[in-house]
């Protein structure tokens, strides 16, 4: 048995597809049969990854127009014979082949408020119920695939990348707004840096997400309402205080 | 070497898993300026795959734990080869370096009354290792990666790979570097150099470890001058998935044992009551009823008091036992043993705390860990051995050179307990840290480079793309892999040890005609040929240690030598560049002190 792979081949410059024949093997994901065409047909082809196992982000690609991980995609998910292409993910420059440049990821990372704990108790500890910080456990199951970002509209058409953190850094930030030991405030970061405005909730997101996080339901829904408090409605934000639910 | 882009700091990072990040922190806390290089985006570094958890005697899960016990654990793990005094630390560190986290933002999971909550895991007598699910690494890294990015003194270079460290008369002054993006150089200056590059695990076909762990770090060492100690002990985690091929290798956390899974024979047979070794005779359940009755406790969050199941004993014992099942015709389909967890808890514990190996097995290999039983056989995982350093502040034998994490040697021993890698990283980290400050600062000038030492290394790194497609990079690794797996494995004989070092001569003089496509532009078939140049040299100084240790002790077993000698208990075996050549020598270790010594006799 044989798949065709259709990848793509080039820079920031230009490129194209071409066509490899691998063999298949059973239970192979996608990212064996890239590195079988490294070994045998293109010892140039770039690629990232390192856990191959879904646990390190670094294999994001887009397969058949679809954002995902290569190393958790099995090639029998597609139907036999017919041919799989392969892309970078779009939302970023290309550096080569199938590796994009996602440092602005990083930048932004760099401009969120750190975390600041409260004082802890007597014995230099904190004591944390585990219902108080499953959902915040959530949050921080994220491998920074970037596979949310590739996806979201506003980073993909848009290249609102000058005012729109992406759903990545407001998932960061909703570990940070709900990690129960957390005092520090991020409402204006919230509204003017991470541009939560500009999220229209399509929830594509969510659905590409390899860590299955409800990045829209869970973290960016609540942060709105808390922008929305904090700016537009300080007497409901005063409310949900005393209920305790802020 | 005009054109070269050349930054100056006082201390260089080589490495960005949870050893050098810590280190980095460290560092620059104290005072000086400070870069960090690695060879992935950040946060893609090994450490982020750590799964079971990071220990620490906080005993909060169980109070009869503190540094004592742990220290003991540790050394009995390690067969007593362990530097004693890098043992002690661990114990007495790890919890507040654990805390630290937590005040950094980290989460892990809760007791009842709100601590941290502890689990079991092989070779620590009480539950001890700190976690988030199966997921502690990743929980460790960005924990350090968002302090690091947050402390916006420390400069990182992404995809930055060092292929060469640099002396001036005799002390590191800096290392020559690559970019993958653009396959330019860049020489970064310092005084003073830490390494924490990881482990050697692709030296290995069937591992655990990404293409990062080429064994760079302990190369780096070597040529540099420095001393490695430790080497022929390479630890084969008992549990890597077998089937299907694409996943062979991939590890199955300890977690799963922790958490009550046990092993089984094609017989359905519990084969480890058999193997349990004199030295922990005492330790461990002796009958079914016995170990079930401890699971029974610990699953209920009480203090068990049972003794614990054999399937928890340290990793050499486990992982020779199952590899022995198979040799004997009682393995599984593909070659393994069955690790079943299914029948002892409930599908829904089984995905609350181990939520990564429940979607590895469904979504890799069409398995239902909730209905059915793994397969898994032992992967090369981590190596025990490492550069030589002083135990307090992790200086290697070269003038400005430390190393922290798993590229340092002496902590483990013959055999690294579970969950002690990532106390490791924390502890020794930061102490590489300060050390490195301290030393800068008390360096005067700048340390100096010499141009035709760069001219010289950037031309050999530039070599391959002249010598087109007469060999390939990948099928030289490939060459390799399986002749370490065959000749340097589990089990060790004098005439594979010595087919081993008549090979490695021939696959370095297949390294030499190597030739790479394409150009300098993130090129993974030039980055594989430099990486080959150290899997050669660690392989060969693995080999070369396991020839010069005639006896078995921990991860290391010599077939003709199939017990442990007195004597070699009392020695390092020293890997040392003399020339070109490589050099083995004993060196004794120093004795463990009587108010030590009587801890572990458990006198304490
Ligand atoms: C699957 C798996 C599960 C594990 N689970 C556990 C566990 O539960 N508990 C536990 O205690 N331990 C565990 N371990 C072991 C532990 O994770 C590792 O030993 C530990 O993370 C190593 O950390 P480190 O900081 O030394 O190096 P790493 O995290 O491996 O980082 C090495 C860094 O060095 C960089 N580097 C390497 N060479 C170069 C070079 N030439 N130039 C520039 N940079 C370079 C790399 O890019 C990387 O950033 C596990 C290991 C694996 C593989
Ligand atoms: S829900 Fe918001 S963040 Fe997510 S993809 Fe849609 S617009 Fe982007
Ligand atoms: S939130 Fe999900 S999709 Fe987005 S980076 Fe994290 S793991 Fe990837
Ligand atoms: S290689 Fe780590 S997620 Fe794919």
């Amino acid at each position: 048995m044989e798949a065709v792979l259709k990848i793509f081949r080039g820079d920031a410059t230009s490129g194209a597809f071409r066509d490899y024949t691998v063999p298949l093997d059973e239970g192979m994901v996608v990212l064996d049969a890239v590195h079988w065409v490294q070994a045998h047909q293109a010892s140039d082809l770039a690629c990232r990854w390192n856990c191959k196992a879904g646990r390190c982000g670094s294999c994001s690609a887009e397969v058949n127009g679809k954002p995902r991980l290569m190393c958790m995609t099995r090639m029998d998910h597609f139907p036999p014979g017919e041919p799989i292409t392969l892309a970078p993910m779009k939302a970023f420059p290309v550096l080569k082949d199938l590796v994009c440049d996602v440092s602005w990821n990083y930048s932004v990372n760099r401009r969120i408020p750190a975390f600041k704990p409260a004082p802890p108790e007597a014995d230099g500890t904190w004591r944390m119920q585990q219902v108080d910080i499953d959902r915040v456990q959530e949050f921080r199951k994220c491998i920074e695939c970037f596979l949310c970002q590739d996806v979201c509209h506003v980073l993909r058409d848009h290249d609102r990348k000058d005012s729109f953190a992406g759903p990545r850094f407001l998932v960061r930030l909703a570990g940070l707004e709900m990690h129960p030991l957390d005092v520090e405030s991020r409402g204006a970061h919230l509204k003017e840096e991470a541009g939560i405005g500009f999220c229209n909730i399509t929830k594509c997101c969510t659905e590409v997400c390899p860590e299955s996080i409800h990045i829209t339901d869970n973290a960016i829904i609540p942060l709105k309402e808390r922008v929305v408090d904090e700016f537009y409605d300080p007497l409901r934000r005063l409310w949900r205080r005393l209920r305790g639910s802020a | 070497m005009d054109h070269l882009e050349t930054k100056t700091y006082d201390v260089l990072v080589v490495g960005a898993g949870g050893a050098g990040l810590r280190a980095a922190i460290e560092a620059v806390d104290q005072g000086v300026s400070v870069a960090v290089v690695c060879k992935s985006l950040l946060g893609k570094a090994h450490t982020v795959m750590a799964e079971g958890g990071v220990a620490a005697a906080l005993a909060t899960t169980d109070s009869r734990d503190g540094w004592r016990v742990h220290f003991r654990d540790t050394m009995r793990g390690g067969k007593l080869l362990n530097d004693w005094r890098m043992a002690q630390l661990l114990a007495q560190e790890a919890p507040a370096r654990v805390r630290e986290l937590e005040a950094w933002g980290a989460l892990f999971d809760r007791t009842p009354d709100g601590r941290i909550l502890q689990r079991n895991f092989g070779g620590h007598q009480y539950p001890r290792l700190a976690h988030v699910g199966d997921r502690t690494g990743l929980e460790m890294i960005r924990t350090l990666q968002d302090r690091t990015v947050q402390a916006q003194r420390i400069d990182v270079f992404m995809e930055c790979t060092v292929a060469r460290l640099l002396t001036d008369d005799g002390r590191i002054s800096g290392a020559l570097t690559y970019r993958r993006e653009s396959g330019r150089f860049l020489l970064l200056r310092a005084k003073a150099v830490v390494l924490a590059t990881g482990g050697i695990g692709r030296a290995y076909k069937i591992n655990s470890n990404s293409w990062e762990y080429t064994g760079d770090g302990h190369a780096l060492a070597y040529d540099a001058g420095a001393d490695l100690i430790g080497m022929e002990f390479v630890q084969f985690h008992p549990t890597g998935m077998v089937w299907p091929l694409s996943v062979r290798g991939i590890l199955v956390t300890e977690g799963v044992r922790g958490e009550g899974g046990v092993l089984k024979n094609s017989r359905g047979e519990r084969f480890m009551f058999r193997y349990i070794p004199e030295m922990f005779r005492g330790d461990f359940a002796d009958t079914e009823e016995e170990a079930d009755r401890w699971v029974a406790d610990v699953i209920a969050g009480r203090k068990a008091e049972a003794r614990r199941p054999p399937e928890l004993l340290t990793r050499d014992v486990v992982a020779r036992a199952i590899a022995q099942e198979v040799r004997e015709g009682r393995g599984s389909p593909h070659g393994g043993a069955f690790l079943d967890i299914a029948s002892r808890r409930k599908a829904e514990d089984i995905r609350k705390k181990l939520p990564s190996m429940y979607q590895q097995f469904f979504e890799l290999a069409d398995v239902d860990i909730t209905r059915e039983p793994m397969e898994v056989f032992p992967t090369t995982h981590y190596m025990m051995g490492g550069v030589k350093v002083d135990p307090e502040s992790q200086a290697a034998t070269v003038p400005g050179l430390f190393a922290a994490g798993e590229v340092a040697g002496g902590l483990h021993g013959a055999n690294r307990l579970g969950g002690n890698s990532l106390s490791d990283l924390l502890v020794f980290g930061r102490r590489a840290g300060a050390g490195a400050a301290t030393y800068a600062r008390a360096q005067s000038g700048e340390p100096g480079v010499e141009t035709r030492q760069v001219d010289a290394i950037t031309a050999e790194l530039l070599a391959p793309f002249e010598r087109k497609g007469s060999e390939s990079p990948y099928a030289v690794q490939d060459a390799l892999q399986d002749m370490m797996g065959t000749c340097v494995g589990i089990a060790r004989t004098a005439d594979d040890l010595q087919n081993a070092l008549a090979a490695l001569g021939e696959l370095r003089a297949r390294a030499g005609r190597v030739g790479v496509d394409g150009n300098r532009q993130y090129n993974p078939g030039w980055h594989t040929t430099l990486d080959l140049r150290n899997l050669l040299t660690v392989s060969e100084a693995v080999t070369r240690a396991a020839l010069a240790r005639r006896e078995s002790r921990g991860a290391h077993t010599r077939v003709e030598h199939p017990d442990s000698d007195k004597r070699f208990g009392t020695v390092n075996v020293v890997v040392r560049r003399q020339g070109d050549a490589m050099t083995v020598v004993e060196e004794p270790i120093v004795p463990v002190p009587g108010e030590l010594r009587d801890i572990l006799e458990g006198k304490d």
